[in-house]
């Protein structure tokens, strides 16, 4: 007989949305990691260079997309780690809501640090 | 009809020396997603040194990169990131029910891979700093 180990709703969006944005981010994880220290050293980073990154439209949309995707990615695995751990009742909403708005302040400030290093504030 | 059963916890640790591979790879996954999005708050945190000002920023940035500790903590970073990729990829692949017999070999090769890379890299992330 077929036992369910998941934290997920079957079906649920929240499965869905964690893999979808896996596969964006086994992409953009990547080139990330390739531009930022196998191209450009990360020691060598400087504001001028990341400015000249930034400015450019399409990387500032993949970087905020990346942004939110991972934040997403990360903090929906850490819900369901802990519900995994058999955390429910009044504790699971706390989590839940301290996740959303940890998860909410963070992708606000990347997004202001990214428009402020693209020089357009 | 599914039957139910108080299985208890679904990640009982203290029963370490009964996994199996496929249960090391979900620990591992589980450790290094753990780690990841820790990284990414701090992440966020060390860039915002941009709304300072761009000597705040390249100081910020130049100062962590001379210390040697933290380039080690860059490799660590990096064999973290690597794993987390090639097994989920492994996992994607399981969801989709590809290759599902060789779940165990695929998660062998995911530390293998990951172990070579993060090799390969020491010297580029250890470039220009002492210890």
């Amino acid at each position: 007989m077929a036992e369910r180990y998941s934290s997920f709703t079957p079906g649920g969006t929240g499965w869905l949305l964690q893999r979808i944005t896996a596969a964006f981010l086994v992409v953009v994880l990547a080139f990330h990691f390739f531009l930022l220290h196998f191209v450009n050293h990360a020691a060598e980073i400087t504001f001028a260079g990341t400015q000249a990154r930034m400015e450019t439209v399409g990387y500032f949309v993949t970087m905020v997309l990346f942004l939110i995707t991972a934040t997403f990615h990360g903090v929906n695995g850490v819900y369901n780690a802990l519900v995994n751990q058999g955390l429910e009742g009044t504790p699971k909403k706390v989590v839940l809501a301290v996740l959303t708005i940890a998860g909410l302040a963070l992708v606000a400030q990347g997004i202001y640090v990214a428009v402020a290093m693209a020089g357009w504030i | 009809m599914s039957q139910s059963y108080n299985r208890g916890l679904v990640e009982d640790f203290g029963r370490w020396r009964e996994f199996s591979a496929g249960m090391w790879a979900w620990i591992f996954h589980k450790f290094t997603g753990w780690m990841l999005i820790g990284y990414l708050f701090t992440h966020i945190a060390v860039l915002s040194s941009a709304l300072t000002g761009p000597d705040a920023y390249t100081g910020t940035i130049q100062g962590l990169e001379s210390l040697f500790l933290i380039r080690v903590l860059e490799v660590g970073l990096l064999a973290v990131a690597v794993f987390h990729i090639l097994n989920g990829l492994r996992l994607l692949m399981v969801d989709l029910g590809i290759g599902l017999e060789s779940q165990d070999r695929s998660f062998y090769a995911s530390l293998v891979i990951t172990g070579a890379i993060t090799v390969a890299s020491v010297p580029t992330f250890l470039q220009g700093v002492g210890i």
